[in-house]
């Protein structure tokens, strides 16, 4: 039986991990809120983004490019994006099980994010380089991110690119998922940032017929690796804000179990204490009664 | 009189979004000056200065290399980096590109550089934009 002394100290510890908690969470929220926005911002560029790759495809006509090449894949990269840090839930683990399934000897990865390098290290698999993001993930770091994986396939270390990320559906739901980012199957709308629907449009229902300036081929060329980039960037802001979102759910859950637990600890010390002063009282009147006789 | 409606976009966030009478952009084939009723035009454009006329004022902007899509009613640029002339501040572009030169100096790796080179450009871009304004 442990002392009144005993669950007082462990009230009080749970306490203080129930103040961190708490803290943690508000963050969380603050910071999802502001990954969320990002998205946000970002979607008038989607949008025009598609309508001009749209009109290119269309207006280039028969096209060749080295990022849209099919080959038979004998190596694979995969893009993996997870959190720098723990405490976020499910998140990570969920992450891992997707990228645990790529086969070991045909996959070298791509990490962003700390988790998931050391993952990769620790599961003995090939890791091809290791990037970090910010909290408000910058375009100049997704880019940096996508040219070294469209390197690697262009120059033929890869067949292909796999993306493992977590989209982010709700607060309370993301989803891993696993997306093909190299070579380009056909191009697809960007989908819309926040909500994630992933709704996808077919392109071709621009019917302006366009000028290019010097070419079709060359502009849809150009465009081609900054619509990798900007994919990468949606990845990265979807990571972000479901990283975030997690996080604040994981900590929410943490701080009701500290007060559910605060709450039977107080439950079971006033109990103890209300049998010491019985006790004490039996003790006291039953000496009195022994002398009193 | 007819309006072109410019919309500027980087990534990050929509920059500038105003009907306008004419646009001069610079091309990655040289300047283009666009009126309302163009025709339909997909292009690229390098680092450098958009002047958006509206209400017979001129205004100006320093944008980084992009795409344009030109309609007779509508100029949307895609850019990695757009800012109003007015918004510019020297002082710190200045120091950025001080701070870029420097880093040009170091070892880098080609993403580093390409980096560094990318945000040297758009400092001098904004200077560029900026002076030439008050001179």
């Amino acid at each position: 039986m442990p002392s009144t002394r005993d669950i007082r100290r462990r009230i009080k510890s749970v306490k203080n991990t129930a103040q961190i908690t708490r803290a943690m969470q508000m963050v969380a929220s603050a910071k999802m809120r502001k990954a969320q926005l990002a998205a946000l911002a970002g979607r008038p560029y989607a949008v025009l983004m598609n309508e001009v790759l749209a009109a290119a495809s269309e207006g280039a006509g028969e096209f060749t490019h080295p990022l849209l090449e099919k080959r038979a894949v004998r190596k694979r990269a995969v893009l993996l994006i997870t959190s720098d840090k723990g405490l976020c839930g499910a998140l990570n683990t969920n992450l891992l099980r997707e990228a645990a399934k790529y086969t070991k000897d045909a996959t070298v990865f791509v990490c962003a994010g700390k988790k998931g390098a050391q993952w990769v290290s620790r599961a003995k698999r090939e890791l091809a380089a290791e990037f970090s993001y910010k909290d408000t993930p910058l375009f100049a770091e997704a880019r940096a991110i996508s040219k070294s994986v469209q390197q690697m396939f262009i120059d033929g270390t890869v067949d292909a690119v796999d993306v493992v990320f977590t989209n982010f559906i709700s607060t309370l739901n993301q989803k891993s998922e696993v997306r093909q980012l190299l070579p380009i199957q056909e191009i697809q709308a960007l989908e819309a940032g926040v909500d994630g629907e992933g709704q996808t449009r077919k392109l071709g229902e621009a019917s302006r017929e366009y000028l290019f300036e010097p070419g079709a081929a060359t502009v849809l060329g150009n465009l081609l690796p900054h619509y990798l980039n900007y994919q990468v960037y949606q990845f990265l802001q979807e990571a972000k804000a479901s990283e975030q979102s997690a996080r604040m759910v994981a900590m929410k859950n943490a701080t009701d179990n500290a007060k559910q637990i605060i709450k039977d600890l107080t439950l079971e010390y006033n109990k103890l204490r209300q049998a010491n002063i019985t006790k004490e009282l039996l003790e006291i009147t039953s000496a009195a009664m022994a002398m009193g006789t | 009189m007819a309006t072109l409606k410019l919309e500027i976009v980087t990534p990050e966030a929509k920059i500038y979004s105003q009907e306008v009478e004419m646009v001069t952009l610079p091309g990655v084939d040289g300047e283009m000056g666009i009126y309302p009723m163009h025709i339909p035009l997909m292009t690229q454009v390098a680092a450098g200065e958009i002047t958006a006329r509206h209400g017979g004022k001129d205004h100006f902007l320093a944008i980084g290399d992009g795409f344009v899509e030109i309609t007779g009613e509508r100029v949307a640029i895609l850019t990695d980096m757009a800012i109003k002339a007015d918004d510019i501040d020297e002082a710190r572009a200045e120091e950025a590109r001080k701070r870029a030169e420097a880093r040009l100096q170091e070892k880098l790796t080609d993403e580093e550089q390409a980096t560094v080179q990318a945000a040297l450009v758009h400092s001098l871009t904004q200077l560029n934009v900026k002076r030439r304004r008050r001179s």
